[in-house]
């Protein structure tokens, strides 16, 4: 049957079993518009291009589905650019369709024009322009494929007005013809045996894992290999989740803001197991005193990640959840884990004097501790809930004290390290996952910066709950102006800011400020209970300082720890 | 090191774009690149000459190949391979001069493509070495301007070298 490029956009979308897409219109992308007038696809109308990138980006993590996101040309594209970026640092597996100007105009410096294949090159996997109706179908089959396998990523299709207004035939294509993309999930069976082979050989073995973990959905192949080993483990920030935060196995997130424990374990291995990690330098600092000692297995689905950083003994190029489940396999029923276990017994007993010696840990003086507010957001979810966050010192406290037990739990922008990211975030979570308890960790900075977004929850009644932790400042800046730069405090103490709680009525949501310890889980449990999108001010600890912290480039050894 | 590398790619719109943007937001250098269509029309064939540590060289080869329109790419320095340039270069002809140069281009069989009363445009076809060794003798007679296309190079049919081909 022919339709109009509108139509086989919509119908494409309902073949991918696209539920939901976040998005804003404009001229370029009405008859787009108006064929989801008649229904197909659920629309959630946000208030700012931004906020359509991060919600399809937090119903991609909070889901492992592709994301979707629909805007106009021009400035509606450009404004998309950040979310795009902050998934594509992060493998994160979204679908933004943009619309373009015709055909004709392509290339005039149209109204509303904007070369956005061009701007968003280098911070998509892949993207695509529709030049004529014909291709729309096998485009959007191909973006979502690209999306969502191998490393995903974020993916840009820029589609012409007049290419939303010709007719084609349709029909959805059954298979994909890429020949240039073949991701690799399994791991060389050799590779694998010789890993085995390196890490049944130490003594000192940490368990190194990152996103891959969440994104290839191997938690549980990662905790039967942690638990065969009976090897110490510790995550990334992107990692947390992929193994239970109480695990006693577990030492915690390393890098930058990482425990003690952590750091100090990688710092001394002998033999480290990265799998589904980057080597990101907010993880390593000065990468020549990383895991010096070390005989490194990395197991990556990317090639690229290999080697970039640190050379590795054994690279395995290969899906984290395809490579453990053999890895696993192998490991049951070997003879040599005995006397592996035997071994690890001096390792893992340095290990619990370094986390007894430097646990997280921080100062009560009376008033209330950003801390302490994580730590009471934990028990009273007791870990049943997807948390988002913004960025900065909230983003690190949330990380050190929540104890997230399960992947796709925690959302948060590791890579690009985006401020506003985690309230729309947020919204994109809990349409993916209504029964979920999803709540945003924020600063009174970053909550500023897509706060436009409460209309787009009060409207849709998106019951999330942000609980800012005010600090009064762009605290994470001035941490670092107090440590690196003798306390001049250069722009970052925000002396006006909104009364939040007005400020949430004044969108239809429901707002509360909290000074006092005793009112923090009572707070929680109101806002847990509420009928509208609630928004909690917590008025905490202005100079509180996040504890350890690695100086940035230098070695981990030589964190601060208070 | 200086490497050759010799990539296949789908024959698209902005899929040099791609290939160039790879280079340049990762800091690699490009020392030159050429491109044309294959035989068959669907793909297109760059040479692309370019130089760093065996560690760069290897993220090179690796973020080309991650490119979603790769089909193929071979570092061709580690093969067996022949490599070919051209270039046209305008010199001073003047008096007895031109004897020489004629005389030049004679010996390295280069063409004579154009000629003014004082000067001569020169086509030479050659590796690397051949031209260098052209332009050297060219440059005191009055090198006016040069054009290159950049490397063109081929794996040859039998190899001497143990080839390691990446994927
Ligand atoms: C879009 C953006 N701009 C600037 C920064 C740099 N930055 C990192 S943390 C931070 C301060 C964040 O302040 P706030 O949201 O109040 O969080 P806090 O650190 O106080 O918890 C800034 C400005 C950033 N990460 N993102
Ligand atoms: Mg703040």
């Amino acid at each position: 049957m022919k339709m109009s490029g509108a139509k086989i956009f919509v119908e494409s979308l309902r073949k991918e079993g696209v539920d939901t897409i976040f998005g804003y219109p404009g001229g370029v992308v009405l008859y787009i518009y108006d064929e989801l007038y008649r229904g197909g696809v659920r629309h959630i109308l946000v208030r700012h291009e931004q906020g359509a990138a991060h919600m399809a980006d937090g119903y991609a993590r909070a889901t492992g589905k592709v994301g979707v996101a629909l805007v106009t040309s021009g400035p509606g594209a450009t404004n998309t650019v950040t979310g795009i970026a902050t998934a594509y640092m992060d493998s994160i597996p979204i679908v933004v369709f943009t619309g373009q100007v015709s055909t004709n105009l392509v290339g005039n410096d149209a109204f509303q024009e904007a070369d956005i294949v061009g701007i968003t090159r280098s911070c998509t996997k892949h993207n695509f322009l529709i030049k004529n109706v014909r291709d729309m179908a096998r485009t959007i089959k191909e973006a979502f494929y690209i999306a969502r396998t191998g490393r995903p990523g974020p993916v840009v299709v820029d589609i012409p007005k007049d290419v939303t207004i010709d007719t084609a035939e349709f029909s959805y294509p059954d298979a994909i013809d890429l020949p240039g993309y073949k991701p690799t999930y399994e791991g060389h069976t050799g590779q694998i045996k010789r890993a085995i082979d390196m890490i049944l050989a130490s003594k000192k073995p940490v368990i190194y894992t990152g996103g891959g973990i969440i994104s290839s959905g191997a938690a549980k192949d990662l905790l039967t290999f942690t638990e065969l080993l009976n090897a110490p483990i510790t995550n990334t920030l992107m990692g947390l989740g992929g193994v239970p935060g109480d695990h006693p196995l577990f030492m915690g997130m390393l890098g930058m803001h990482g425990t003690y424990a952590a750091n100090m374990a990688v710092t001394h291995t002998d033999m480290l197991i990265a799998i589904g990690a980057r080597f990101d330098d907010r993880v390593t600092g000065d990468i020549n005193e990383f895991a010096p000692d070390a005989n490194i297995v990395h197991i990556d689905i990317d090639p690229t990640s290999i080697s970039k950083n640190v050379e590795v003994d054994i690279p395995i190029v290969g899906s984290a959840k395809q490579v453990l489940a053999e890895m696993n396999r192998l490991l049951k029923g070997d003879k040599r884990l005995k006397a592996f276990h035997r071994q690890l017994s001096d390792w893992k007993a340095l290990i619990r004097k370094w986390q007894e010696a430097y646990p997280l840990t921080y100062k009560k003086t009376g008033k209330l501790k950003p801390q302490f507010v994580i730590e009471k957001l934990y028990e009273i979810t007791r870990g049943d809930a997807i948390i988002t966050t913004e960025v900065g010192q909230n983003q690190m406290w949330t990380a050190q004290f929540y104890k997230f037990r399960k992947p796709r739990t925690f959302v948060t922008s590791g890579g690009l390290g985006t401020m506003g990211y985690g309230f729309p975030a947020a919204i994109g979570a809990k349409i993916a996952v209504p029964d979920a308890t999803v709540i945003d960790v924020a600063g009174d900075g970053s909550i500023q910066m897509n706060i436009q977004e409460l209309a787009t929850a009060v409207q849709y009644k998106v019951n999330v709950i942000v609980a800012i932790l005010n600090n009064n400042y762009l605290g994470m800046v001035r941490q670092w102006q107090s440590l690196f730069y003798g306390k001049r405090y250069s722009h970052t103490h925000m002396s006006y800011k909104p009364d939040f709680v007005k400020l949430a009525e004044a969108y239809g949501a429901k707002g509360y400020t909290v000074d006092r310890e005793k009112d923090v889980i009572p707070t929680f449990r109101e806002a847990l209970r509420s009928k509208l999108p609630v928004l909690i001010d917590f008025h905490v600890e202005e100079e509180e300082d996040v504890y350890p912290i690695v100086p940035a480039g230098a070695s981990l050894k030589k964190m601060l720890l208070a | 090191m200086r490497h050759t590398i010799s990539l296949t790619v789908e024959n698209k719109f902005g899929v040099l774009a791609r290939v160039a943007g790879l280079f340049s937001g990762r800091g690699y250098n490009i020392e030159s690149l050429s491109v044309a269509e294959t035989l068959d029309p669907l793909l297109s064939k760059m040479t692309i000459v370019t130089s760093g540590e065996d560690k760069i060289i290897e993220q090179i080869i690796k973020q080309l190949n991650k490119l979603i329109n790769t089909i193929k790419v071979t570092d061709l320095t580690v093969t067996d391979h022949v490599e070919r340039e051209m270039v046209l270069v305008k010199v001073s002809a003047s008096g007895e001069s031109r004897t020489e140069v004629l005389r030049l281009v004679d010996i390295f069989r280069g063409k004579i493509v154009d000629v003014s009363p004082d000067t001569f445009v020169i086509e030479l076809t050659g590796d690397e070495g051949k031209i260098q060794a052209v332009l050297s003798l060219l440059t005191p007679l009055g090198v006016k301007d040069i054009v290159r296309t950049g490397k063109v190079a081929m794996q040859r049919t039998i190899q001497q070298k143990k080839s390691q081909k990446t994927e």
